[in-house]
């Protein structure tokens, strides 16, 4: 994910002068070629995320398109109030990217995994929070940021991930993208979870429907609805804890077209995440998972422990 | 430099952030007073804006870092001629108002909102470096207060500065010595302040904060340094101008009662 994002961002800078890149000192191997291509619009501001977001606004108040990279929770936690107040209420353009998702740097303990950044980012108003599944989504919340002239933000997980999509995706789609298609229940992953879903829908012969939501902001009303019309049961699977996360968002919005009328069933929704812990010993990002229950049921009706 | 100018601005800022704390009940007189006579001479004699272009590119840009002692440079803009049209005294922290009691960028001439302590400097970083990336010639100023020098932020914006050689930019300390709960010295200690941003490699001047004579000439000195940003530590005196505020920690949070005010106004008045 992180070449494909690179690679991608040096395509767009190409084409827009105005593209910027910010990193804390983190990104060794990654963002050279971005370095030597454009050595004018980069710059290493050192371990100090609290003035790389401080910096990056200042540039994108003199029109610059900033993106700033770090990796796990420095660029986004450790600097939640530059985030919320000088570049979301000033609504500048920069958009943030983070490498290393949930427990993409699982062995490194839990100073490195970023596990409560969604909740923590979608709650600010004006901030375009998305998470990619695959490279092909990879590259299209990177164009799609590219072009956005607000806050947003890229939770990237690292490197390998299954390529999910086989065909390249609409670059206008915000939506939620079908990648499996099954019967009664539809399973909605954000982020490069995405993957270990589909294997374990493929390996079990699950008749599930699944689902990519690459832009956690943007969840679709209207299709929701449709979900509701087409799916007895819901499943939301993040790799993030289960307070203020992906499926918190699928609820909320749910309960909100339910009151509003919209909805005449609230569906059964099931939510698989993290539930409220930290994962204190070293583990592979498949370990850590199932360890934190990431992991679909086998049928409709089957209990998940917590 | 007619120091009379300045002087006459400092005085009409003063008083115009008396009517605002007094008759909206709003605090940080205190930090409004020690930073008025620097506020003053910077946009009597510094400033390169135009109230009719808030905008413009080519402006010089000040980054309000203490924005709690907001009256000051709401006073100090209304009087450049940027609230044109709005009623500066009428809406100060009234319901629906951009005046609120921590500045404002929705107001014109404001750049960044502030209030939160520690922020100002680093994005001024970053409008600096983007002068010197695209080669324009405006400048950027900081006013930041002692205390919130506490913060890490700053410390990492005080290393980037000098580190990418940024001399079209000028941080201004008020060093009035006096924070929330007490002397800087007590809660936090700063000194020897100006052996810190000159170890840091900031050309570092260190004046009275109050003589109009000395602040010009240290901004006209900031102008011609080049190859590193400057910082003007200012020695100034919380709630200076009027008797009972100076150095005195409780006008941080007081709103003057009938007679202080009273008294406050007559006191300004009087002064030269």
């Amino acid at each position: 994910m992180r070449t494909t994002f690179i690679k991608t961002l040096c395509e767009e800078a190409r084409k827009d002068e105005r593209l910027f890149l910010l990193c804390g000192d983190l990104g060794f191997s990654v963002l050279e070629q971005f370095a030597d291509q454009f050595p004018e619009r980069y710059l290493n501001v050192g371990v100090a995320e609290q003035n790389m977001m401080q910096v990056a606004a200042g540039l994108a108040m003199e029109g610059y398109s900033v993106f700033t990279y770090s990796i796990g929770n420095f660029p986004t936690l450790r600097c939640m109030e530059q985030i919320r107040y000088d570049i979301c209420y000033h609504r500048l353009n920069v958009k943030i990217v983070a490498v290393g998702a949930g427990y993409a740097y699982g062995p490194l303990g839990v100073s490195h995994h970023a596990t409560e950044d969604i909740a923590m980012l979608r709650a600010i108003p004006g901030m375009r929070v998305t998470a990619p599944g695959d490279a092909l989504e990879t590259e299209l919340v990177t164009r799609r940021l590219c072009r956005d002239t607000g806050p947003g933000y890229i939770r990237l997980n690292k490197a390998g991930e299954k390529p999910v999509h086989r065909v390249p995706i609409a670059a206008d789609c915000l939506d939620m993208i079908q990648v499996r298609s099954g019967k009664s229940t539809a399973v909605l992953t954000t982020g490069a979870v995405l993957g270990d879903m589909v294997d374990q829908v493929d390996a079990r012969a699950l008749e599930f429907s699944v689902y990519s939501t690459p832009f956690i902001s943007d969840i679709s009303p209207h299709q929701l609805i449709e979900l509701c019309q087409r799916y007895e049961q819901l499943i939301t699977v993040e790799e993030h804890q289960l307070n203020g996360g992906f499926g918190s968002a699928v609820v909320e919005r749910l309960a909100d077209l339910h009151a509003a009328g919209k909805i005449s069933r609230f569906p059964r929704v099931r939510r698989i995440g993290i539930p409220g812990t930290f994962q204190g010993f070293a583990g592979t990002q498949e370990y850590l998972r199932a360890k934190a229950g990431i992991v679909l049921p086998d049928k409709q009706d089957q209990h998940v422990d917590r | 430099m007619q120091e009379n100018i300045s002087t006459q601005l400092a005085k009409r800022i003063r008083l115009t952030a008396l009517e605002l704390c007094y008759h909206k009940k709003a605090s940080h007189l205190g930090g409004a007073y020690s930073i008025a006579d620097i506020l003053a001479v910077l946009y009597a004699h510094h400033m390169r804006i135009d109230p009719e272009q808030p905008d413009d590119p080519a402006r010089d840009r000040l980054f309000y870092s203490k924005g709690h002692a907001c009256t000051a440079l709401y006073a100090v803009l209304q009087e450049s001629g940027f609230f044109d049209g709005l009623d500066l005294h009428e809406d100060f922290t009234t319901n629906g108002s951009y005046f609120t009691s921590h500045v404002n960028h929705q107001l014109p001439g404001i750049e960044l909102s502030t209030g939160s302590l520690g922020h100002a400097l680093g994005v001024a970083c970053g409008v600096a470096l983007a002068a010197k990336r695209k080669s324009r010639g405006y400048r950027s100023y900081v006013i930041a207060s002692d205390g919130e020098l506490d913060e890490g932020s700053n410390w990492e914006a005080i290393l980037f500065a000098p580190h990418h050689a940024l001399d079209n930019l000028v941080l201004v300390i008020d060093y009035n010595k006096l924070q929330s709960f007490g002397r800087t010295d007590d809660v936090l200690r700063l000194d020897p302040l100006g052996d810190k941003f000159k170890a840091f490699g900031w050309h570092t001047i260190e004046i009275d904060g109050h003589d109009h004579a000395l602040i010009d000439a240290a901004f006209r000195e900031a102008k011609q340094t080049s190859g590193r940003p400057t910082a003007i530590i200012a020695h100034t005196v919380k709630g200076k101008g009027v008797s009972f505020m100076e150095d005195t920690l409780a006008w941080h949070y007081k709103s003057p009662n009938d007679a202080e005010y009273a008294q406050a106004k007559a006191e300004l008045e009087a002064a030269v």
